[in-house]
């Protein structure tokens, strides 16, 4: 009996009125757990039932705590009938179950119901007495800390990283279940949302085992989705890095990290833990990822029946490792694979070298290879026995062996920045899977924990701003390195192949920072820019978008036909991004995320990544375009002026986005830097040096000619196409990534938001160009509807711009965003990275915040307890303009006592709500997170018979989506936390039938919930002796 | 092919004011869309004709979603679905509250009844006001009388307590609450050239001066009825008028004050008897609810309009109704110096305000 849970029912209020006659509701509770339910009274007449019920305990094992939500049902008493259902709250309880988490959970949660919403609101108290249990036999993993966020948590430093993990639990679908013909929707939605808690529950049980079983403590970069596999059943897969983790005594190192760390360093390095603050960052492998490669690219689609247990799966795996076509180099270059074999055979061990992160310690990652992706289209069967869900898990390993095949031919011994996703349609699913081949430093996987010196080490913040370039402390970063020492700002874009042996065609050159390694002249990668890394200018949104038709078809001959398409789509979305990308000045792509939907009648393609200058990279040639046939002069001119236009675009984002690079690169050789040490320690050959000449002159040749080839009219459209992306309006940027390269000094003023479209495509019959063209459109479209609306934040930066497309139906598109709008001091842009923890300059935006911010300082008690002086206490509190609070007072809350008939059922008891932020990043600009509550993990669905009523489709998902956000908000709060970060909407399926005023949608967020503080709070509560310790690091200021 | 589907939800609430007010003004998306235009936020931003119209489309369905708590503001607060930032829930419910003076002066004092809703039409006909706008204006007010109609207390602060206005938005809304409550005529065309805020100016001071609230805040009655008790004390006012030797004595005592101070004395001094039993009639009538609702259109032709015609200046209104009430008290068989200050009080205010043209 490990665990006692107990929950109290303490109130309601704005409940929905159940009983016509009188206009009121008699509300009771029902709480439940696993097979115990509990029932509080019936509270009569009233639409905020003061329940104060008992504590209810349930005796449960803690295999049971994880997987099963507590269940809250309220319900309306009936005499004579049966008692109808309010709505119901699920609880995850997990959270309570790790002593570092949150301890208990208690406020305001919104009641809801799969038909009506949100129908008023319940505060329930809910706690865990956990007894330690020593059996080693155990099935729980209670006290596994998961997190969403894809870099190790801020207040925590990584011991150890142990690697990937996954896991997959599958179950018939209670939506296809016979029983659903007789059952009420209502009815079938709440089997649906139960089930899949259930399900998470375990997977995450299950995840929590295996960490365990590797000696770590928590999950980072957790990733869990569902499969909606119709009849053949429902699949609940997760993946995650598996790390050891230590939670840094948050009081002083708080001090020390705001006294001694330049002020924006919260900004510059969002990347990782500030606890791990010293360690050079050098991720981010370079891509050799060129246009060239695909024609080398050989899509080996094997297209091979598979002999296992099930008669007809079908195994269609067109194996494209981008960049990787042939598999040439299979070992990485002798020069380095001393340096590694320690890391390589750590590594080794592991089934797979997979980590979820996308931003590492410092030190962690040295080089990157390359993209590395495979697809494979399967035919979905029924699922026959759920606890045996080997052919999911086949189809995954087939996925994961071949991604390990492709990064072993680039040289690297891991895959970081990995990820999965599927996409079904009918009875055919997409199964994929891509990350970036890296190398790592074994720094991590040895056990024993860091030596101290590391953690105190502190790098230099390497940006540089315009032309203005910024030398990385190489000295201080030699003596971190204990093993392959690389420079921060550059390391990672040295190839980790050997050039001798290239997998690829691809041109080398050698680093423009450091002179000393090969560099590829492209580099694609799935992972965040590493926060150390040398650019030049300012990054940007890039974008591939296609649209392939295909026929209707069934069953195998459909998986073919899919296939068979995939090769072309994914090589014409490369040679998308690839000419973007040189029209944009840029060299290299991060956070890469190619999606593709699969529809009856269609194929869709997008490509998202941030494209940055990287300065060690060489700078990426024109475009060119040659006219197949030179014909007469009318089309030769043509040509000229295409070529004219394309020029002029690259010279004017080359403008844009302040991409100027140093010409003079000998300067950088003759540069101080201190190398000769490292140099040795590389074991560079001479050779490599000695040819650093000719090299240098062949970069600056006209290696740049990237020729574009005009030989019919596709190409045409394609590069007209090319040159239709808008240009962001002014004071707006845009990246896919956690930060923009190229700006630090947020304020504190963001923005969340989700925005979906659904596009009706009424002509049946329209040509790929067509398509593509809409497809195009659409994107552009909801990109400039979004500056549009968040126009009052310029300048601002919209970050984590994720992008998901759908193809809900035969004529329909579906895009969905979630990406978040911050501010930033434009000022502050000049000063490099000086200043931007106080805030000089007071913006509306940045006010606007701080209202909330002020808000969020409402002590309910206060307000409640003496409501007419209350107005008086709170302007003290925030001493802010009279105006501000004059708005509070207006706000306070009414006294009872004088209102001599105020119905029952009008309460203003409540107070103002605390204000939850909700951000896709791993931080919270401007605020230091102190502790992080537990996982956030819903699954909600919605259903409407009324759907004009609701002011049809667009009015019925706007109030679901926001009942949703209302949802998190509201779990955040009750554990005692006041921000969401790495949230994400993981899934929105929408279906409609507006024929039958009939639509449903299914919404799946999650979330790190957090305790953040303003950093300008902490600054004046603790008003700490500046330490020099820190600053006598050497060469810290540059 | 169209656009099927097109929503944009913020984790807080985004509203743009302009758009606030195009909706509250009755616009129809497109309209909205037109103004926009032409208001020049399109050059601003670069943007679209269609970004603008998905725009106000999202936003109108956000204010539709929020007009529900708009008309509980104590909700606004406390609900979860939309976070939104403390000012700007006070913008949104002052500016949801705010109303035409045009509007207002066209129901002041009506019945809040089904009937006058029927007729909003032709009001907004009238005004110029949309009849979308109008029927909001219209709503409010009587959302607002049912909540405070029942309530003890005084009505400006219960108004501002449970609507969360402004002060002085909470204090015109009073006087709507208070004229609806009494049907105060003010429609007459003699009334006509008075505004809205002339008459919240009086309601004021009825509501400060002659309700049982304004005697003891903590009464059982509150703030929307007169005083009955006053009203009938007023008739003992009549004596100042019935009997002869007070009457003259009375003038006496007003022209020699005023005597070589004012240059209409003659007039004054020809008409005194004329306005005191104007002034005192209307006293001592007002216990009849009838009378009560021609209130101001008595004070107008028993007293405004005869000075008009004497073109009295306000100046010389102010100097007389000072003597006028203050030679009273000097009478030495007029006993009733309480109720008559009471009532000069307030007739004085609300003449000087309604002296004007």
């Amino acid at each position: 009996m490990p665990g006692k849970l107990k929950a109290k029912i303490v109130a309601g209020r704005h409940l929905p009125v159940m009983d016509r006659a009188s206009d009121l509701t008699d509300a009771f509770v029902e709480v439940k757990f696993g097979n115990t339910t509990y029932k509080t009274d019936v509270y009569p007449k009233s639409l905020n039932p003061q329940w104060n019920s008992e504590w209810f305990k349930f005796e449960v094992d803690d295999e049971d705590l994880q997987d099963e939500p507590l269940q809250i049902t309220v319900l309306d008493h009936d005499t004579y009938s049966a008692n109808d259902a309010i709505g119901k709250v699920y609880i995850d309880i997990d959270p309570l179950l790790c002593s570092e988490a949150a301890t208990v959970i208690s406020g305001w949660l919104p009641i809801y119901d799969t038909i009506h919403g949100i129908r008023g609101e319940i505060n329930v108290l809910v706690k865990v007495d956990l007894f330690n249990d020593l059996n080693r036999f155990r099935q729980s993993s209670c006290g596994v800390k998961f997190f969403c966020t894809t870099s190790i948590p801020r207040c925590y430093r990584a011991i150890m990283v142990h690697g990937f993990v996954e896991e997959l639990v599958v179950n018939e679908d209670p939506e296809y279940q016979w029983i659903d013909r007789i059952r009420t929707p209502r009815a079938s939605n709440e089997a649906r949302q139960r089930l899949i808690f259930l399900m998470s529950g375990e997977l995450q049980r299950k995840i929590g085992l295996k960490v365990l079983e590797m000696g770590g403590n928590a999950v980072v970069g957790y990733l869990q989705c569902f499969d909606l596999e119709g009849e053949s059943g429902l699949v609940v897969r997760a993946i995650g890095t598996a790390c050891t983790l230590e939670k840094i005594s948050t009081l002083p190192s708080t001090a020390t990290h705001q006294s001694n760390s330049s002020p924006s360093k919260d900004m510059k390095e969002p990347v990782f833990g500030e606890e791990v603050p010293g360690i050079p960052l050098s991720s981010g492998p370079p891509t050799p990822l060129r246009a060239q490669t695909f024609s080398s690219f050989s899509p080996s689609k094997s297209y091979s029946r598979q002999s296992s247990s099930s008669d007809t799966e079908l195994s269609l795996t067109p194996k494209t490792g981008m960049g990787s076509g042939g598999s040439a180099g299979k070992e990485a270059g002798p020069l380095k694979a001393l340096l590694r074999q320690q890391t390589q055979s750590a590594l080794e061990q592991r089934e797979y070298p997979f980590f979820t992160l996308t931003s590492f310690p410092s030190g962690f990652l040295l080089h990157v290879g390359g993209v590395v992706s495979a697809r494979s289209v399967k035919l979905l069967d029924r699922i026959h026995n759920p606890d045996e869900p080997e052919t999911r898990d086949a189809w995954w390993e087939e996925i994961r062996q071949e991604i390990k095949s492709h990064a072993k031919a680039l040289g690297c011994h891991a895959v970081v920045g990995y990820s999965e996703s599927t996409s079904i349609c009918e009875e055919v699913c997409i199964l994929s899977a891509s990350g970036t081949a890296a190398i790592l430093s074994s720094r991590f996987m040895q056990d024993g924990p860091l030596d101290t010196e590391h953690r105190l080490s502190r790098q230099p913040l390497v940006f540089s701003t315009g032309s203005e370039r910024v030398e990385g402390d190489m000295g201080s970063s030699a003596s971190l390195g204990f093993e392959e020492v690389v420079p921060p700002g550059c390391g990672f874009c040295h190839i980790p192949y050997d050039e001798l042996n290239i997998p690829f065609p691809a041109q080398l050159t050698y680093c423009y920072s450091c002179r000393r390694s090969k560099v590829p002249d492209v580099l694609f990668t799935t992972i965040d820019l590493p926060a150390d890394a040398n650019i030049t200018g300012k990054g940007c949104l890039i974008q591939a978008r296609l649209c392939r038709t295909k026929k209707k078809a069934q069953g195998e001959g459909n998986a073919t036909a899919i296939s068979n398409l995939l090769p072309f789509l994914e090589y014409e979305l490369h040679t998308q991004l690839m000419n973007k990308l040189k029209l944009r000045g840029m060299n290299a792509l991060f956070g890469l995320r190619i999606q593709i939907s699969v529809g009856e009648t269609m194929l869709l393609g997008l490509a998202s990544a941030t494209g940055v200058y990287l300065t060690a990279l060489p700078g990426p040639g024109g475009i060119q375009i040659a006219g197949k046939t030179p014909s007469d002069i009318t089309y030769e001119q043509h040509i000229s002026n295409m070529q004219k236009k394309i020029n002029d675009t690259i010279a004017k984002n080359k403008d844009l986005y302040e991409i100027n690079p140093p010409e003079v690169v000998e300067e950088i050789i003759g540069s101080p830097i201190p190398e000769p040490r490292q140099r040795s320690r590389l074991f560079r050959s001479q050779s490599e040096s000695s040819d650093e000449v000719s090299e240098l002159d062949l970069s600056h040749g006209k290696k740049d000619a990237f020729v574009l080839e005009i030989d019919d009219t596709d190409a045409v459209e394609d590069i007209h196409a090319l040159l239709t992306d808008s240009p962001t309006p002014q004071g707006f940027y845009s990246c896919n990534t956690e930060i923009m390269p190229g700006i630090q000094n947020w304020t504190s003023a963001i923005q969340m938001f989700t925005s979906v479209r659904v596009f009706r495509l009424n002509n049946a019959n329209l040509t790929n160009q067509g398509l593509n063209k809409i497809f195009s459109d659409l994107c552009e479209n909801l990109l400039k509807s979004l500056y549009f609306k968040l126009r009052s934040m310029v300048p601002c930066c919209l970050c984590h711009l994720n992008f998901t497309v759908a193809i809900p139906e035969d004529e329909l598109i579906q895009v969905a965003v979630t990406a978040v709008a911050m501010s930033f001091d434009k000022e502050q842009i000049l000063e490099n990275g000086k200043q931007s923890g106080e805030k000089t300059l007071t913006k509306a935006i940045t006010e606007n915040d701080e209202q909330l911010q002020f808000n969020l300082e409402l002590n309910p008690e206060s307000s409640h307890a003496n409501p007419l002086s209350s107005p008086k206490g709170l302007s003290e509190v925030g001493s802010h303009p009279s105006a501000r609070a004059s708005s509070m007072e207006k706000a306070s809350p009414l006294p009872e006592g004088r209102s001599r008939s105020l119905r029952s059922n009008r309460s203003y008891s409540g107070t103002s709500v605390a204000v939850v932020k909700m951000t896709p990043l791993s931080f919270i600009p401007g605020a230091k997170i102190i502790k992080y509550l537990g996982i956030i993990n819903m699954f909600f669905i919605r259903e409407t018979t009324s759907l004009r009523e609701e002011g049809g489709v667009s009015g019925f998902l706007h109030s679901f989506i926001a009942e949703v956000f209302a949802m998190v908000r509201a779990h955040v709060a009750a554990l005692g936390g006041n921000a969401v970060v790495s949230y994400s909407m993981k899934e929105c399926v929408f279906m409609e039938n507006p024929n039958k005023n009939q639509a449903q949608c299914l919404i799946n967020v999650s979330g790190d919930a957090v305790i953040f503080v303003r950093e300008s709070e902490l600054e004046a509560a603790s008003v700490q002796p500046q330490s020099t310790t820190h600053t006598s690091n050497g060469g810290e200021g540059t | 092919m169209s656009v099927e589907l097109d929503v944009f939800v913020g984790n807080t609430t985004i509203m743009d004011k302009e758009v606030y007010q195009l909706w509250l003004n009755g616009y129809t998306v497109n309209d909205a869309v037109k103004v926009r235009i032409e208001g020049g936020v399109m050059e601003e931003c670069e943007a679209s004709a269609d970004v603008l119209l998905s725009d106000t489309m999202d936003q109108y369905r956000t204010f539709q979603m929020c007009e529900r708590l708009l008309h509980h503001p104590a909700k606004l607060a406390n609900q979860l679905l939309f976070q939104i930032p403390p000012d700007r829930q006070a913008m949104l419910i002052e500016r949801y509250y705010a109303f035409d003076d045009l509007f207002v002066r066209e129901v002041l004092g009506k019945k809040l009844s089904k009937g006058t809703k029927k007729d909003l039409d032709d009001v907004s006909a009238k005004t110029g006001v949309s009849l979308k706008s109008c029927r909001r204006q219209f709503d409010n007010f009587k959302r607002v009388f049912k909540v405070v109609e029942e309530l003890k207390g005084p009505l400006v602060e219960n108004i501002r307590q449970h609507f969360l206005l402004p002060d002085q938005l909470a204090r015109d809304y009073a006087a709507i609450v208070f004229f609806a409550n009494n049907r105060f005529e003010t429609g007459k065309k003699k009334l006509l050239y008075l505004t809205f805020q002339d008459f919240a100016f009086c309601a004021g001071q009825l509501i400060n001066h002659w309700t049982l609230g304004a005697v003891d805040s903590m009464m059982e009655d509150m703030d929307v009825d007169l005083d009955k008790e006053f009203l009938q004390d007023l008739k003992d006012l009549k004596i100042l008028i019935t009997d002869k030797d007070l009457l003259d004595q009375h003038k006496s005592l007003v022209c020699t004050a005023l005597r070589g101070k004012t240059s209409v004395f003659n007039e004054m001094e020809a008409n005194f008897k004329n306005l005191s039993r104007g002034l005192v009639n209307i006293a001592a009538k007002l216990i009849n609810a009838k009378d009560v609702r021609d209130f101001f259109i008595d004070l107008v032709e028993k007293f405004i309009e005869p000075c008009r015609s004497d073109k009295w200046t306000s100046i010389d209104m102010n100097l007389f109704l000072t003597h006028y009430t203050n030679s009273a008290h000097i009478l030495d068989t007029f006993k009733h110096h309480a109720v008559w200050t009471r009532y000069m009080g307030v007739i004085k205010s609300c003449i000087l305000r309604m002296y004007h043209d």
